[in-house]
């Protein structure tokens, strides 16, 4: 069942439009990360369902029935905020009861409410607190207790982890995960700038990019189908190399040249038309392999390494991609800086896209 | 009887008045959401916007209306009244007041006193109000000297002038002093001791006074003949009005300096302060300046504290002493917090009226236009003239109430 | 800079001593009024008031008792016995029984007058006075003593000022008129403005960036310009002068600077809290009066003290708005520019007058200084 669905949502300020014909289907149960550099308009697409920013086109649907013109409190959602937004002059209990109270729910509603939510979060003991004497992990909590007190249809989360420090994040991740295996049926849509909360979270996720959505699913489709070249550099750490190359033959299988003389046939079907088309070939750092054979993608001079144990990771200057070619190779490589080396990849890991960036995949 | 009970009327009142206002609030809202806009039925999510954009004003319409009658109305009407003569049943006579107005010498001496009072208390509260800021800086009963001198703006202008009439009282020569002043006066008996005191120091303060008018006034002067960058048209009169005024000063004070050298001092007559001409201002300015300078403390120590403690340690390194680390390093980055505490007080003294009516009510050539204006409004009861020296204090607001909404709206931007 | 430097240098003790005396020097003209509100009218205008805070000499006049009734026959001579201080006695340093000469004679000594007369008198203030009929008769001798004189204060010009004083000299009514038009003045466009500034941070309208500009020009319009039409306002519709109409004023000109104030610290709460409140259901009634208004109390209360002190401290706007002809309203403020111009002479009057009013701010300015400097800040430095 669709739990939430936006048709041709976009939003502008004045002339300046920030979000662009947004489309997105979203079942009941599914966990959605919208996932973008910052500015490229996720928070406003989350505050729109939220019904804190007034939606300019399209509509929004929130089990089917449309909501554009809804109060917050009258939509059937919750939010957590970046900043977790407590009350301060409110106790931890006031604070998880206060949507319950306006609501105008009893006494005992309300109490077995809070109490099960402060259950769930081993808050119970810090129920007659004020936010300012808890920790940043157990303000997080209480946010997270907020929303569930009201039983929503969706949850929303707002860079829920972006203020706490890096073990607490991942502490509290895990916890996220959980929460959302423990209620199966309920919608959450969640914010970030982090890939990886992207891809450990999410049952689908969503791209953003200047207002427009490039790229929506599962986690490691973005990762080894991704639409375009900014999918494909946004996702994955370090950012997938593009060299640029020629196609010097279509079909199943394309043939491709590389600048510095390299071969590769990749498994990707092109049209014939393509031939001779100057492309981006793509290979993620953690692809590459070394060779000795005649049969590489690339020969460049190692500029820098970084021995990181587990992996080295090797910077070319020279080679044809930009900023520059990354390898990122498993286990310890001794070389030398300044040593000239032949790089190489497997076909099925290459990706390619034309001159404005689409993946051929995707055409 | 109620009404014969003050204190009791006073709560009543406070508890109507303040109910009223919320209930005013309340119910406008619960009205708005019920009965105008109800939030149900088909049309709730409609309703629900529309009554959200008639609530802003239910919230702001008091306010609105006690600014607009209150504050925006009478300067319109003030402007109206001081063109037309009330002897007259309202009639329009141009601008026959403002002509009436300055053919008065008391008018002048009003303007001229005005001028005096922008100039030194101002200058003089900054001034010692930065002194205080810096040197309780970094000691540990800071915070207590602070206090103390911050007090007199908890007292009001009459109780300053009640305290200060002590101060400058005056006894016949063959009695017992009780002010203060005289009795220090007194002390001094040509030797000296009094030419230190009287002489040699209040020069010393008056080239001082030269030197740093005439350095601020170069600031402003250098970029007109010098190479400047800005050279906009706009600052111009600006540049040359605050040159103009500078030699004016530094003029004033060597001729000070000169004078003190020149003049026959009365010792051991005790002087009755508050009547002297011309320095009797000082005296009154000086009630002014102890309420002020704590004010300017304040702010100006807040200033001083928010500079990035960096800078001042590269200053350290750099080699900078105290004096020179205070001067160009942290003076030059509190500059707007200074001119802002220098316009405030500017605001309060076009406005002072409680010390000169308490003290001398005008007489003895200590007119200001504020009971200047007083004086016309109430006691000649000549309302065209009145409200056209309000209009003279309205007009010498304008430069800082343009300035002032210029700054808020960048800020809003 | 001290812990950086590592030598204290001789500037430390010169800081030191100029704070030392910058405070001395402020606190001087007050502490001369406190002290003068202690003393009595004779004490004010014989000394300083800082002479009144250490034992001093003085000269003093008294007169012995009445021959007719006290004097005693001893042979052919007459003679009066007593003590000179009748209640407060002195440790007398030197007498005399002329006003050219008030300390001829050492405390033991016998003054020998014309004829065989004589004074004799101890330092404990016990005399004999000797004579014959005709020099022991009339009125007492006058005995000139220059003696030590402790600190004497006492609270005689409060219980005037406050309880059993006259006329103009009592300020009771006064203070409790100053209550009647402060405290509504105070409380009153606290609420009102409150909702404005909320209006103005957490509202969108359109005008309203128009309305702000508004209220920062509004901040600085002196209110001069409003005496004269708000005057005639008031007496056209019927309010005349009276406390509705001061109060009306007092809270229309301390609404500017009340909405810039809160509404400066209101756009500083978190956006986050009001939004989630939103979510939570909140109308903008409720998100005002259970968040807005709690999480506002600072400002609230820097505002509140400024109000409070300059209703207080005001003298134009009472004597425009409020007093009338038969000053049966009037306040502190107004009472004691009258007191200046009756009793000008009277320091024992005026200093206690002024104290009296003045304590009341000095009391909320060291009970609430925090908040007045947190406004203070607020309201200017941008």
């Amino acid at each position: 069942m669709t739990s939430l669905s936006l048709k041709n949502v976009s939003k502008s300020y004045g002339t300046v439009e920030v979000l662009r014909n947004i489309n997105l289907d979203i079942e009941q149960g599914e966990l959605i990360v919208f996932v973008g550099p910052s500015g490229c308009g996720k928070s406003t697409l989350l505050r729109m369902i939220a019904g804190l920013e007034k939606i300019t086109g399209g509509t929004l649907e929130i089990d089917g029935m449309v909501v554009n013109d809804v109060p917050p409190a009258q939509r059937g959602i919750a939010m957590v905020f970046q900043s977790y937004a407590l009350y301060p002059h409110m106790t931890v209990y006031d604070n998880m009861a206060f949507a319950l109270k306006l609501a105008g729910k009893s006494k005992v509603e309300i109490d077995t409410a809070v109490r099960a939510a402060a259950d769930r979060l081993q808050l119970t003991d810090y129920l007659d607190r004020l936010p300012k004497a808890l920790s940043g992990g157990q303000r997080q909590r209480v946010a997270i207790g907020r929303s569930i007190v009201r039983d929503p249809k969706v949850f929303l989360f707002d860079e829920p982890l972006s203020n706490l420090d890096a073990a607490l994040r991942v502490a509290t991740r895990i916890e996220i995960a959980q929460l959302k295996e423990s209620m199966p049926d309920s919608t959450m849509v969640y914010v970030t700038h982090d890939q990886v909360e992207a891809m450990t979270l999410a049952s689908r996720i969503v791209v953003l990019h200047g207002g427009d959505v490039e790229q929506f699913g599962p986690p490691l489709d973005l990762y080894e189908r991704p639409a375009n070249t900014f999918v494909a550099q946004f996702i994955g750490s370090p950012a997938m190399n593009l060299l640029d190359a020629k196609v010097t033959g279509t079909g199943e299988t394309t043939s491709v040249q590389t600048a510095d003389g390299g071969h590769a046939a990749v498994p990707i079907p092109s049209h014939a038309s393509d031939a001779d088309s100057a492309v981006k070939l793509g290979v993620r750092p953690e692809d590459l392999t070394i060779t000795d054979s005649d049969d590489f993608l690339v020969a460049a001079d190692v500029d820098m390494v970084e021995a990181l144990g587990e992996t080295t990771v090797l910077y070319f200057m020279s080679g044809s991609g930009e900023p520059g070619l990354i390898a990122k190779l498993p286990g310890i490589h001794k070389i030398a800086r300044g040593t000239n080396i032949r790089l190489t990849a497997a076909p099925e890991k290459l990706h390619l896209f034309d001159d404005k960036g689409t993946s051929f995949l995707y055409r | 009887m109620l009404t014969d009970n003050p204190a009791l009327l006073g709560l009543v009142t406070i508890v109507i008045g303040v109910g009223a206002c919320l209930g005013y609030f309340f119910f406008s809202n619960v009205v708005l959401d019920k009965v105008i806009f109800p939030a149900t039925g088909p049309n709730a999510g409609r309703n629900i916007n529309r009554a959200n954009l008639v609530r802003p004003w239910l919230f702001l319409f008091p306010a609105v209306f006690a600014l607009t009658l209150y504050l925006a109305y009478p300067v319109f009407e003030t402007l109206r009244l001081s063109l037309t003569d009330r002897s007259l049943d309202g009639a329009f006579v141009g601008f026959e007041n403002y002509r009436k107005m300055m053919a008065e010498s008391k008018f002048w001496e009003a303007v001229r006193n005005n001028m005096l009072w922008l100039i030194v208390v101002p200058a003089a509260s900054t001034a010692f109000g930065l002194l205080v800021a810096q040197l309780t800086d970094r000691i540990r009963w800071g915070n207590l000297a602070k206090s103390l001198i911050f007090m007199p703006m908890a007292i009001s202008f009459v109780g300053a002038s009640v305290i200060f009439k002590l101060i400058y009282d005056t006894r016949p020569a063959d009695q017992n002093q009780i002010g203060i002043l005289n009795a220090v006066w007194l002390k001094f008996d040509g030797g000296i001791g009094s030419v230190l005191m009287l002489q040699v120091l209040p020069t010393l303060m008056y080239l001082a006074f030269a030197a740093i008018v005439a350095y601020v006034a170069w600031l402003f002067v250098k970029d007109i003949v010098g190479k400047g960058q800005d050279r906009s048209v706009w600052l111009l009169p600006l540049r040359l009005l605050v040159g103009v005024a500078g030699v004016w000063l530094v003029w004033l004070s060597v001729s000070s300096a000169i004078g003190v050298w020149s003049a026959e001092l009365p010792h051991g007559e005790p002087q009755t302060w508050l009547t002297l001409s011309f320095w009797n201002n000082f005296f009154l300015m000086v009630v002014l300046i102890w309420i002020q300078t704590g004010f300017a403390m304040v702010i100006l120590s807040a200033a001083l504290r928010g500079i990035p403690e960096e800078t001042i340690e590269a200053a350290i390194i750099d080699g900078a002493n105290p004096f020179q680390i205070f001067f160009k390093i942290k003076v030059p980055q509190i500059m707007g917090t200074i001119v802002v505490v220098w316009t405030t007080i500017t605001l309060t003294v076009l406005k002072v009226f409680d010390i000169v009516f308490a003290m001398t009510n005008g007489q003895w050539e200590t007119q200001v236009l504020a009971n200047y204006m007083y004086d016309k409004l109430f006691r000649a009861n000549d309302w065209g003239v009145g409200s056209a020296s309000a209009i003279i204090i309205m007009l010498l607001v304008t430069p800082i109430l343009v300035w002032n909404v210029y700054n808020a709206r960048k800020e809003m931007r | 800079m001290a812990s950086i430097a590592g030598k204290k240098s001789g500037l430390t003790w010169a800081v030191h001593i100029s704070v030392a005396a910058l405070v001395l020097l402020w606190l001087f003209p007050t502490v001369g009024l406190f002290v003068s509100s202690f003393r009595s009218g004779d004490q004010i205008s014989s000394s300083g008031w800082w002479a009144a805070l250490f034992p001093s000499e003085q000269n003093e006049v008294y007169r012995t008792a009445d021959p007719k009734d006290k004097r005693v026959a001893d042979g052919d001579m007459f003679v009066v016995t007593g003590n000179i201080f009748e209640s407060a006695p002195r440790d007398i340093k030197a007498w005399g029984v002329s006003s050219r000469d008030v300390a001829a004679y050492q405390p033991g000594e016998t003054a020998e007058l014309k004829d065989g007369e004589s004074v004799t008198l101890q330092a404990d203030g016990n005399y004999v006075w000797r004579g014959n009929d005709k020099q022991i008769s009339g009125r007492g001798q006058r005995i000139f003593i220059t003696a030590t004189v402790p600190p004497d204060f006492s609270l005689e010009n409060y219980t005037t000022i406050l309880f059993s004083g006259s006329g103009q000299d009592n300020m009771a009514k006064a203070f409790f008129n100053t209550l009647t038009v402060t405290i509504p003045a105070t409380i009153i466009p606290i609420v009102i403005a409150a909702f404005a500034a909320y209006a103005l941070a957490w509202m969108e309208f359109p005008g309203r960036a128009l309305l702000i500009a508004a209220v920062v020009a509004l901040l600085v319009v002196p209110l001069q310009l409003a005496l004269i039409p708000l005057l005639r306002l008031h007496l056209g519709i019927g309010i005349g002068k009276g406390y509705l109409g001061v109060w009306l004023a007092h809270t229309a000109f301390g609404m500017p600077l009340a909405i810039y104030l809160l509404r400066n610290y209101m756009v500083g709460l978190p956006r986050d809290i009001i939004e989630n409140a939103k979510v939570d259901g909140a109308t903008d009634f409720e998100i005002f009066t259970r968040i807005i208004l709690p999480l506002s109390f600072p400002a609230l209360a820097s505002f509140a003290i400024f109000q409070f002190l300059w209703t207080w401290n005001d003298l134009l706007v009472a004597k425009v708005f409020l007093i009338d002809s038969t000053g049966s309203t009037t306040v502190m403020t107004n009472q004691i520019v009258e007191l200046l111009g009756t009793r000008g002479g009277n320091w024992e009057i005026l200093a206690t007058a002024a104290f009296v009013s003045i304590a009341v701010p000095l009391a909320v300015f060291f009970l609430m200084q925090r908040y007045l400097v947190r406004g203070l800040l607020a309201g200017s430095v941008k």
